[in-house]
């Protein structure tokens, strides 16, 4: 465990600070070494490492720099999505608290590569006391100018560098979870509901005010000054080779550390249950399991030997690794109470703008009322597999599929709870079990930055 | 339209430049009024059309899509409690409603005395502190139902709500941070 890198949270005390972060190589050789590089580099770099997006889909960052247009006829952005909003996702807020200045060098750097005027930190207004910080680092970042236009003289190139800067603007949300979903967020950013739009065009095409734009996770651009620095090959050996890198897992529920802890990509899921969020309470048997959010497809706790935690080996294990937050469920967990509390989620943030999302996910939380109820007869069954099942695919964004994941693979994995359940007489679990078993007073979140920062 | 001063009119100008387009400035113009207010009335909501140069039914349907925008007076310190899976695994219900009996109110209810209103959310992203509560922008992690209760009666008592226990604290912040 004391072996594994800490890429993004490192054991630093006080490093939100300008001058702990400079202290420790921050703003330095770094960024000056990749204001000499051309920006073609500087993307080729972070495809060399093999970096892929940490917001849920995973895909190549490298890549996605490289479709932003050459050529400066409009004006280019960066949107930093800050918003995770999916239950069982808490890791960019350590990134806020702990670490908010590499954050910042990584929107630098990117920005360099594709040459971006403006970037915008879109954050979820709920983490108003996390915005504050945000707000000061880029305050700070800004009287030391390294970010916006004193950059110019601050990184002044010698021999054949490029001059260039780009400013930085902190943006607060205000309650809404579609709005994590790229399109949604453009058009939250712009002053409208945060209604997702219909892709193509894509982002990179026609983004904020029809201008190229491009999107990414707040750890994905912590991740970029540790790959210019040590360079994208070294980067590239570091976890899983198809999904390289460290991830933050914010491990959740019936579990007696949670918390979340920077780990390899590749680690197992019972490793980080089991050793590093420190396993069950009373020593439970595992139900069930969320890898990576509310959204993944749930596993059986007979399913997780030897499950691996990266895109690759999570999808071959019938899952995905979306943000990795991971919820764990003991054996007394009631799965279908859990599901119904997720669908309510899920028809909650619907947006409304797709009939099969709008109606779906009203139509699932209904069915899984019944259930939970005790009012579901059998053939309700399937007719919430294929209420799922229709969902899929049929929407404008993947809001549909994060609603109808959960319940479709839940329905195929767990059968026999439904069929239990519509049987009379059944003794109902509670998920509420840790709770009741520690009435002595719960212990501080756990994370592997020292408490002694936290009051 | 007497919402904003000169001043605060000029910051609006100010931050408009930053994002090109003035209808862009609308959260954060929401949010500034909600701050003033403590909830967005009709006149704000022309005030804040006429700044953002957006029609007024553009700023309704705003107000009405976002969750944390409000269009009817709440309490001063609005209770916010997630029941959500991480939290209800570890008994987020169970605070929700000993939390509903204390204050004697429903969801989106407030007390009498319009010091507390209350709110059964969505993920708030305390999933590793579950179970949560928040006072306006303080979130108290890892609460009991008696801490819980301790918190709402200090705040009662003395008009702030306490100090959590367990929260990063913030350095000291610039003017510049506050925008």
């Amino acid at each position: 465990m004391a072996d594994s890198p800490k890429l993004i949270l490192p054991d630093v005390p006080g490093l939100r600070n300008i001058e702990t972060y400079m202290q420790h190589g921050g703003y330095g050789e770094t960024l000056r070494k990749v204001f000499t590089m051309s920006p073609t580099a500087v993307t080729d770099e972070v495809k060399k490492s093999g970096l892929r997006g940490r917001g849920g889909a995973a895909f190549p960052t490298g890549l996605k720099w490289s479709f932003m247009p050459k050529g400066n006829e409009k004006k280019k952005y960066l949107l930093v999505n800050g918003d995770e909003s999916e239950p069982g996702s808490f890791k960019d807020r350590q990134i806020f608290e702990f670490n908010p200045h590499q954050m910042i060098e990584g929107i630098l750097i990117a920005s360099y590569a594709m040459q971006i005027d403006h970037a915008y930190i879109y954050i979820r207004g709920e983490y108003e006391h996390w915005i504050k910080m945000v707000r000061q680092a880029v305050a700070e970042a800004y009287d030391r100018g390294v970010v916006g236009p004193r950059m110019k003289d601050t990184f002044k190139p010698s021999g054949d560098g490029i001059a260039y800067s780009v400013d930085i603007t902190v943006h607060k949300g205000a309650g809404a979870y579609i709005v994590g979903e790229e399109t949604a967020m453009m058009s939250s950013l712009e002053g409208d509901r945060g209604y997702p739009r219909v892709k193509p065009p894509f982002p990179a095409a026609s983004g904020l005010w029809h201008s190229p734009t491009t999107i990414n996770n707040i750890e994905t651009l912590a991740n970029v000054p540790v790959i210019l620095k040590m360079g994208g090959d070294a980067y590239s050996k570091i976890g899983d080779p198809k999904h390289p890198g460290t991830l933050l897992f914010g491990v959740s529920g019936h579990v007696n550390k949670p918390g979340v802890y920077e780990l390899p990509t590749g680690t197992t899921l019972l490793d980080i249950i089991n050793k590093h969020a420190g396993g069950v309470p009373g020593g439970k048997k595992i139900k069930m399991v969320i890898p990576g959010g509310s959204s993944m497809p749930p596993l059986r706790g007979e399913q997780l030997e030897g499950v691996k935690m990266d895109a690759e080996n999570l999808k071959a294990a019938g899952s995905a690794i979306g943000t990795g937050g991971i919820m764990v469920m003991d054996e007394d967990t009631d799965i279908i109470k859990v599901l119904t509390r997720i669908s309510k989620f899920y028809a909650h943030e619907s947006c409304g703008q797709c009939t099969p999302c709008r109606e779906g996910t009203g139509w699932l939380l209904k069915i899984l009322q019944r259930f939970e109820q005790g009012n579901a007869r059998e053939e309700d069954i399937d007719l919430l597999h294929d209420v799922a099942f229709n969902i899929e695919g049929r929407t404008i964004c993947a809001l549909g599929e994060a609603a109808a994941w959960p319940v479709r693979f839940t329905v195929e994995r767990f059968r026999e709870v439904f069929e239990q359940r519509v049987k009379p007489g059944l003794k109902i679990g509670s998920p509420n079990r840790v709770h009741a078993l520690r009435k002595g007073g719960l212990e501080p979140v756990q994370i592997h930055v020292p408490m002694v920062e936290r009051v | 339209m007497a919402i904003f001063s000169n001043e605060e009119l000029q910051e609006f100008t100010e931050l408009q430049k930053r994002y090109g387009k003035p209808a862009a400035t609308l959260l954060p113009v929401l949010w500034r009024i909600q701050e003033k207010r403590g909830w967005i009335d009709s006149d704000a909501m022309e005030e804040a059309a006429a700044i953002c140069q957006v029609p007024k039914s553009h700023v309704e349907g705003v107000v009405q899509f976002y969750t944390m925008f409000f269009d009817k007076p709440m309490g001063r310190f609005h209770v916010q409690v997630c029941t959500n899976v991480s939290c209800m695994l570890r008994g987020g219900e169970e605070l929700y409603n000993h939390v509903r009996q204390q204050l004697g109110i429903e969801n989106h209810g407030r007390t009498e005395n319009g010091i507390f209103s209350l709110e059964e959310v969505e993920c708030m992203g305390a999933c590793g502190g579950a179970p949560m509560m928040a006072l306006n922008d303080t979130f108290y992690e890892c609460v009991t139902t008696e801490e819980a209760s301790k918190v709402l009666a200090e705040t009662q008592r003395a008009g702030v709500n306490p100090k959590p226990k367990f929260v990063a604290q913030l350095p000291e912040l610039s003017e510049a941070a506050n925008r």
